[in-house]
């Protein structure tokens, strides 16, 4: 791999997904894997459904002594990456940037046979740092700082209150399951993408309840060059229940639809780049790992900046930038098309690297235009 | 966004980490806990409230862009504005040599352009980056994509660089232009304006008023640069009339000899021109009957000289590599002799007399070749009729004395049903493989009968057993210029015919192909028309359902 190309993939990792792509393709792999062998044990359950209920209770005892060694296998892979943090900063990062990714890589493998596999990919993804331009110890000692704090949080999570330690399982890599009640709602559907890596094709849609004011994310996956096969039509609305995961994330579960996707002119509530900014800072509360949050800002419009561009609250003076991922796409131009120099609501994801456009409206009448 | 909450610190902690905790204590320590570990929460502390505390920043509203003006034109109709994004959305695969039956839609952009700005419809705004990009890769496209693109296009391309070209073609397109009534902006932007305003200035004028724009030219004619002089004396094409004689015989002592030749070039085309007389002289002393003979028969001398009186109208003295001068002084001199003046110079024939003559020692093709250029030139229908001959004339085929660039040119000065006839009974008597050229100066839709000689001869060229990609020049025409109402007579073709044993291998499954490819064009063409022709009602919850699961299939950027 050049080097260009190493940092543009690890850009694109980085920004493209707000909690990155890689990291929950990972804990989706584990996922497609669990759910197969689960769904096997539930058809063999059904065929020798005379047996008694002991042999259940000895699966659920058997399920409880595997996630038991799984955990221990994650402190000890914890422990490890621990270590390797503390040798790294003792002899120091510049001396990182001369080992290059094998270390990284080496280190990876490490976490993946510990069973943690939102561990393995963001140690994989500190390989790319050192590698992408200016500034790069900053983010590298950000990432670090951000990989040590997790690996406390999983080291201490008793000591956390549920929402927290919840998000640091989905973090490490353990998959959850949708156990929210279900919430039926005419879904929007706010902008659909995929992301992809050697293994695997991560499709994002983002949904919005009319009714319930919730914005929602489902994730599906497909084998590496394969399109997922849930895809919905951005603008249109679904009337489904949904559930929700656990640990305060935005992700859900499709559950039952009632019929087809439909027209709706409803458009999500938008707020001000001050609000949107506060919206990030709020979420980090419950997920400090989070690199960004989904939000639709209200009136804004795109100004260009030498090679940067913002989004300016067309009522104020202030404005966010936009990600560096999002000014070198082809969608910015779509977006800036829309506007005309007027104001437009912009559906994306706001982090700390900037604003990331998916979707946006004009400001009168119109229909819902992909910005990505 | 700013937020870093204690920037000294932070960058303490960044130093000792480039560094190593080893080398550099770290700012932040606490008592049990090793260096690199409490380096580590601290920065870890740090990156969660720096991230926690991003806001906005402040952006001056004088940094902000100018609004796009308002486009006055009424919005495309959905179903359209769904076609032409996925006619934008049609890139041609790298190195694919055969498209099987899929329509070339990047091909019908041009014909789906034309048909909106005659409709005057305004683009939906965010396919404008597409319409740029697609435009930056054709020029051709480029004059009908900006006048559709329309004021928010020009708007857009100041903001990227790789748009530039639209800001270049603007002048052109008119806008900008002062009215026609503001007489002093008029004269401010000739005096002042950059030279490509000036052209189209000139143009613009030229077209609502000849004298007005001659008058301009006048104005400022001596004081003009030799090259802007040639430019600028072009822009007389447009209008031409016997009333600018004067300005262009004075134009014929220039200093500049292009801006002579040009002079000389336009004030041939005026029939009634002392130059034109000049020429008519000149030109028939060269060409005479020769009565002595049994058949009646041309006979040609070519002047000896190119004398001072020849140059000063025009006529180029220095012939090009591999010329006689003789032979090439004539063909300028015939070329700039108007026409009318050989009836009555040669016993009062018709054209088509005259092109029927012999001709002796050879002159003939020399002969000819000039009357096709000055019939071109002087857009003269009677003697490119004459000159074209019978369309399913031996000759007409074959390497005769007016090639096929000439004949194509010929073909533009006449009608359009003319054209479209004289074309198909070519097609119908040679076949296609000589016709790409001719087919491409006939109007479109093509004329039903051009259109059934092409698809008969396509016909025949299948049954002869050859493949279809020897035809696929004709075929791409025929998918973009036969009328979309022809598709009900294709449907014989689609089957894959019985293979003669003389066939090429497969090649009736590849004419099946082609021909489906074909019909596929042809009801697209139409159902294109349609939707710019007839505004649909709000299109149904169903349609917008289909189209929208279909734009949202495709796998995002």
């Amino acid at each position: 791999m050049t080097e260009q190309g190493v940092r543009r993939s690890a850009e694109q990792v980085s920004a493209v997904a707000p909690d990155t792509a890689s990291r929950e393709a990972g804990s989706g792999l584990d996922e497609v894997v669990e759910q197969r062998t689960t769904g096997a044990g539930g058809s063999s359950s059904g065929s020798s459904s005379g047996s008694s209920a002991s042999s259940g209770s000895s699966r659920s005892e058997a399920a409880r002594r595997r996630a038991e060694r799984r955990a221990e296998r994650i402190t000890a892979g914890c422990t490890e990456l621990e270590q390797r943090l503390a040798d790294l900063l003792r002899a120091g990062l510049a001396a990182a940037e001369q080992e290059g990714y094998g270390l990284w890589e080496e280190t990876a493998a490490r976490m993946v046979d510990a069973q943690a596999p939102g561990l393995a990919s963001r140690v994989r993804e500190l390989g790319a740092v050192p590698g992408s331009g200016p500034d790069w110890p900053v983010r590298l000692l950000e990432e670090c700082a951000l990989l040590h704090l997790l690996d406390q949080g999983w080291l201490g999570r008793e000591r956390l209150p549920e929402g927290l330690a919840a998000a640091v399982r989905t973090r490490v890599g353990l998959p959850g399951r949708a156990q929210g009640p279900p919430l039926r709602d005419r879904w929007l559907v706010l902008a659909q993408y995929d992301t992809a890596d050697a293994r695997l094709t991560t499709r994002r849609v983002w949904l919005y309840g009319v009714a319930s004011r919730r914005t929602a994310l489902l994730l599906s996956y497909g084998a590496a060059g394969r399109a997922p096969d849930l895809a919905l039509p951005v603008g249109l609305a679904l009337d489904a229940e949904v559930s929700a995961f656990p640990g305060g994330t935005p992700r859900v579960a499709l559950g039952e639809r009632f019929g087809p996707p439909v027209a709706c002119g409803a458009r999500p509530e938008g707020v001000t780049t001050e609000g949107a900014a506060a919206c990030y800072g709020e979420a980090l509360r419950g997920d400090p790992w989070l690199e960004s949050v989904p939000v639709t800002l209200g009136r804004v419009v795109p100004v260009p900046d030498g090679d940067s561009w913002w989004l300016a609250d067309a009522d104020a003076d202030t404005a966010l930038p936009l990600s560096p991922v999002a000014r070198s796409r082809p969608g910015l131009w779509r977006l800036v098309a829309l506007s005309g120099g007027a104001p437009v609501s912009v559906f994306g994801e706001c982090g700390h690297r900037g604003f990331t456009p998916l979707t946006a409206w004009p400001g009168g009448e119109g229909e819902a235009v992909p910005v990505h | 966004m700013n937020g870093t909450p204690a920037p000294d610190l932070w960058e303490e902690l960044v130093t000792s980490a480039l560094l190593g905790t080893d080398r550099r204590t770290p700012p932040a320590s606490a008592p049990g806990r090793p260096a690199p570990a409490a380096l580590l929460d601290a920065a870890a502390e740090a990156a969660v409230r720096r991230r926690a505390g991003l806001r906005p920043a402040t952006l001056p509203a004088t940094r902000r862009p100018e609004p796009a003006p308002q486009d006055p034109r009424p919005a495309l109709p959905p179903a359209a504005a769904r076609r032409l994004a996925s006619l934008l959305a049609d890139r041609p695969a790298a190195g694919a040599g055969r498209r099987g039956t899929a329509p070339d839609l990047m091909e019908l952009l041009p014909q789906w352009l034309a048909l909106a700005n005659a409709h005057g419809y305004a683009p939906p705004a965010h396919l404008l980056p597409a319409l740029l990009d697609a435009a930056r890769g054709r020029t051709d496209l480029r004059p009908a994509a900006l006048r559709f693109a329309g004021p928010r296009g020009l708007w857009l391309a100041r903001l990227n660089p790789h748009w530039r070209f639209a800001l270049r073609a603007t002048p052109g397109s008119g806008s900008g232009l002062p009215a026609a009534d503001d007489v002093e902006g008029t004269a401010r932007l000739w005096e002042e304006g950059l030279f490509a305003e000036r052209v189209a200035l000139l143009t613009a004028v030229r077209q609502r008023d000849p004298r007005a724009g001659r008058e301009l030219l006048a104005s400022t004619w001596a004081t003009e640069r030799a090259e802007d002089r040639l430019m600028l004396l072009d822009s007389l094409r447009t209008g031409l009339g016997p009333d600018d004689e004067p300005f262009l015989e004075r134009a014929l002592t220039d200093r500049s000899r292009n801006v002579r030749a040009t002079a000389a070039e336009l004030l041939s085309a005026l029939p009634g021109s002392a130059l034109a007389a000049r020429m008519a002289a000149r030109a028939g002393s060269c060409v005479a009957m020769d009565r002595t003979r049994g058949t009646p028969t041309l006979v040609v001398e070519a002047p000896h000289e190119c004398d001072a009186g020849m140059e000063r109208d025009g006529v180029l003295p220095k012939a090009p590599a591999g010329r006689g001068e003789r032979s090439w002084w004539l063909g300028q001199l015939v070329e700039a002799a108007p026409l009318g003046a050989w009836p009555a110079r040669l016993g009062g024939r018709t054209p088509r007399e005259i092109v029927a003559l012999r001709v002796a020692d050879d002159w003939r093709s020399e002969l000819h070749a000039a009357w096709c250029r000055a019939a071109v030139r002087q857009r003269d229908a009677e003697w490119a009729r004459a000159l074209l001959g019978s369309p399913s004339a031996p000759e007409a085929g074959g390497p005769g004395a007016v090639s096929l660039a000439e004949r194509a040119k010929l073909l533009a000065t006449l009608g359009a049903e003319e054209r479209a006839g004289w074309v198909a009974g070519f097609i119908a008597a040679h076949g296609l493989s000589e016709a790409f050229q001719l087919l491409g100066v006939c109007a479109v839709p093509w004329a039903a009968p051009l259109g059934r000689a092409v698809v008969d001869a396509l016909n025949i060229a299948r049954d002869a057993g050859s493949y279809p990609w020897s035809f696929s020049g004709v075929m791409g025409l025929a998918e973009r210029c036969l009328d979309p109402a022809e598709a009900g007579r294709l449907n014989a073709l689609l089957a894959v015919p019985d293979e003669p044993e003389d066939a090429s291998p497969g090649a009736g499954g590849y004419w099946a192909e082609a021909f489906q490819r074909l019909v596929t064009t042809l009801r697209l063409r139409a159902a294109m028309t349609e939707e710019l022709t007839a505004p649909m009602p709000e299109a149904s919850a169903e349609a917008t359902t289909t189209a929208a699961a279909e734009a949202g299939s495709v796998p995002s950027a």
